[in-house]
């Protein structure tokens, strides 16, 4: 009878075969990668050919030639027109990055601050909050850009411009604050800094292992905020002051000296920072609220200080919920830093992007390497975050 | 031996590609239609009018072009692009050709793949200040803040220029011309350079033209001309031949009021232009009449730039005129 059944099945060939879960699955899988490998190798094949056939040069070949352009801002080195497309990369890069890291420490912050003031149990507090971030949120980024462009432009020309103790400038082609030019001595300062910061996270690991031990509390925060600041402070002083400064000086059309601020940049760092804000302040919100008004109840029946029942009750749990979100806002963040090309920013997108592909004319190879940009900075962004995630989540057993 | 063999492979190689480009006229006739990529509205030159029909010198290209492929100048469709999109754009097919003044230079003929087909204006890059700053020449630019279209030459000029004066300047990139006159107006920016012809368009829309003066320096050579993708001779010959048969109408006087005379006159190359004699339409693969249709319906030249520039803009022939009037406009033979 078995055997008869085997033999059936055999005798059926490729039905049965089909009707087979595991030989099935396996050959739908192989079935969709070899669909989906023939659609790339055709994407490829297909873009190889038109390439040939419109006499299009191709190669990385561009990215050693002179740019011939200007960019004008590139705050961490100078740029020429006489560098090359591939520093006008790096410049690029580099404005991107600075947009997004200072967008997302500010939307963080403001994000947060404003998720809790959400909660405030004062009415007009947090419905001025809630009016905000409906607001803030419900209106494209890229007419917040825009707006916030217009609005420095509207500022005072350069001529009437508003000028506090002649030290700092403020008018329609930015803020321009006077530039620190450190003298002999000054690399004491920071070397400081790196000493206070290494001492103060010593310093609180030694705390914690106490109070493990003992039950005895350290002032570890205080510690750390007098010495990282004050340390520095001091070396400052005993070196004698080893700091000039550039001051901004009215010469022909513009102010020549000085660190200036770009509109482009402020513009697109209020914007991105006050939208993704909105969206934190509710991720924030949520988070708090996940966890339950029981929590809070106990830890003060335990007798622990409004602080510290949020500092090491209440927030711990939330972060779970508040992490996972936030990484999407912070790539957000990044990614709409590339509406930067509105308003003339030179980020990435505009910059190499932009200029050096209409330049050069090497569409793909620059689009190619702009998208693996945001694709490895994204990608780096989430690893962090998850690892960070993975500190604080639930341990289970 | 080696080398034939890499001969016939070129030649192969050669001969697979053109035969695979051949053809935009056929597809162009097929379509109904002649797709033409032109500027973000740039007043003169690619515009839509109240009646949102776009006009301009640029746009008389395009619709030459339609007249001597349909024998209707109404069947050309624009696409209005940016200076950084403009090339893409047209590699990708997905305009037939670009009249959009762009400036004829080595590497865009010859790297990226596209045939200029010749020069519908005469152009150099120029600054544009506000009067109250006290500016009369370039050379007194130094620190200046200068708005300047993304993706241009005149981006590379004005690097070059700066760099040779050995003066600083701090660029603002804009990307279209209507988004560079916002910003100028704002005050943005001091001075605002692109070609001579884009500054006086660009003063028409400010808030307060008269009070804008044009530099004296003109810093570049500026030849603006319309360009199709390289590889298809044919539809190269009717873009290029399209634009010289309205400078031969202008140097021979036929004009769209008097071309149906001019096709009983005793000038013979007037009735080889018009169609009246030989067969040149036909060699380009066009109908006997295409440059009447062109001078009958888009009007030569002159009228041309009379109605898109001179009445608008008041921009002077200058160094567009005729060759005959002391210009650099000169056609080849139509023989």
């Amino acid at each position: 009878m078995s055997a008869e059944t085997a033999q059936n099945a055999r005798g059926s060939g490729g039905a049965s075969l089909l009707s087979d879960q595991r030989f099935r699955s396996l050959f739908f899988q192989a079935l969709v990668i070899g669909l989906f490998g023939a659609f790339l190798l055709f994407i490829i094949l297909n873009t190889a050919t038109n390439i040939e056939k419109r006499g299009i040069s191709t190669g990385f070949d561009f990215l050693a030639a002179p740019a011939g352009y200007d960019i004008a801002i590139s705050p961490f080195f100078e740029f020429k027109a006489t560098d090359t497309h591939g520093t006008v990369f790096w410049v690029g890069l580099l404005n991107t990055l600075m947009v997004s890291i200072m967008g997302i420490l500010a939307a963080t912050i403001l994000g947060v601050v404003l998720g809790v003031l959400r909660l405030s149990p004062n009415w007009l507090i947090s419905r001025i909050v809630y009016c905000y971030v409906e607001v803030t949120r419900n209106v494209p980024l890229l007419l917040q850009i825009l707006l916030w462009y217009s609005i420095f432009l509207g500022l005072p020309s350069v001529r009437q411009s508003i000028s506090i103790w002649d030290t700092f400038i403020l008018n329609q082609r930015g803020l321009i604050v006077p530039e620190p030019i450190p003298t002999d001595g000054f690399m004491l300062v920071p070397i400081c800094l790196v000493i206070a910061i290494v001492g103060s996270f010593i310093f609180s690991k030694w705390a914690h292992k106490k109070q493990d031990e003992t039950g005895k509390i350290y002032p570890v925060l205080m510690t750390s905020i007098m010495s990282i600041i004050g340390l520095p402070t001091l070396a400052f002083i005993v070196t004698g002051f080893p700091l000039d400064f550039a001051y901004p000086e009215l010469k022909g059309f513009n102010f020549q000296g000085g660190l200036s601020i770009k509109p482009e940049f402020t513009a697109l760092w209020f914007a991105l920072t006050l939208y993704t804000a909105a969206f934190i302040a509710e991720t924030v919100r949520s988070g708090i609220q996940s966890v339950s008004h029981g929590q809070t109840e106990a830890a003060e029946a335990l007798g622990l200080k409004p602080s510290w029942t949020m500092r090491l009750v209440i927030l711990p749990q939330a972060l779970r919920v508040i992490i996972p979100p936030m990484t999407s806002q912070y790539l957000n963040l990044t990614k709409n830093s590339s509406l930067a090309v509105a308003i003339g920013y030179p980020d990435i997108v505009q910059s190499f992007g932009g200029v050096t592909l209409n330049q050069t004319g090497q569409a793909i190879e620059v689009i190619f390497i702009t998208m693996l940009v945001y694709l490895t900075i994204s990608l780096v962004i989430s690893a962090i975050m998850n690892w960070y995630n993975s500190r604080v989540r639930l341990v289970e057993r | 031996m080696k080398f034939g063999k890499v001969l016939f492979a070129a030649a192969a190689a050669t001969a697979m590609s053109t035969a695979a480009q051949a053809g935009t006229l056929d597809d162009v006739k097929a379509k109904g239609f002649l797709q033409c990529g032109v500027a973000t509205p740039l007043p003169g030159f690619a515009a839509p009018n109240a009646q949102n029909e776009w006009e301009g010198l640029d746009v008389d290209v395009c619709r030459a072009v339609a007249a001597a492929v349909f024998g209707d100048a109404s069947k050309a469709k624009y696409t209005p692009t940016t200076s950084k999109e403009r090339f893409t754009v047209l590699q990708a097919g997905e305009v037939d050709m670009l009249s959009r003044n762009t400036t004829w230079t080595f590497s865009r003929d010859v790297n990226l793949g596209f045939e200029f087909t010749g020069v519908n204006y005469y152009d150099g890059q120029g600054f544009m200040v506000n009067k109250s700053l006290g500016v009369s020449s370039a050379t007194e630019l130094d620190g200046a803040s200068v708005c300047v279209q993304t993706g241009t030459t005149t981006e590379l000029n004005l690097a070059d220029y700066f760099r040779s004066k050995g003066m600083s300047y701090e660029t603002v990139p804009v990307a279209t011309a209507e988004e560079g006159a916002k910003v100028y107006d704002e005050g943005r920016c001091d001075v605002y350079t692109t070609d001579a012809s884009g500054l006086y368009s660009l003063r028409s829309t400010l808030s307060v033209p008269a009070d804008q003066i044009v530099l004296p320096e003109i810093i570049s050579k500026e030849p603006l001309g319309p360009l199709v993708r390289h590889g298809d001779q044919q539809w190269g010959d009717i873009s290029r031949w399209s634009l010289n048969a309205m400078i031969i109408a202008e140097e021979l006087g036929v004009t769209s009021a008097n071309v149906d005379e001019m096709l009983s006159s005793e000038n013979p190359e007037i009735l080889r232009l018009l169609g009246a004699e030989g067969n040149m339409g036909e060699q380009l693969g066009l109908d006997a009449k295409w440059a009447y249709n062109i001078v009958k319906q888009v009007g030569n030249y002159g009228e041309s730039f009379k109605r898109n520039l001179t009445d608008s803009l008041n921009i002077e022939r200058g160094i567009n005129a005729q060759w005959k009037d002391g210009g650099l406009l000169y056609a080849p033979p139509m023989r």
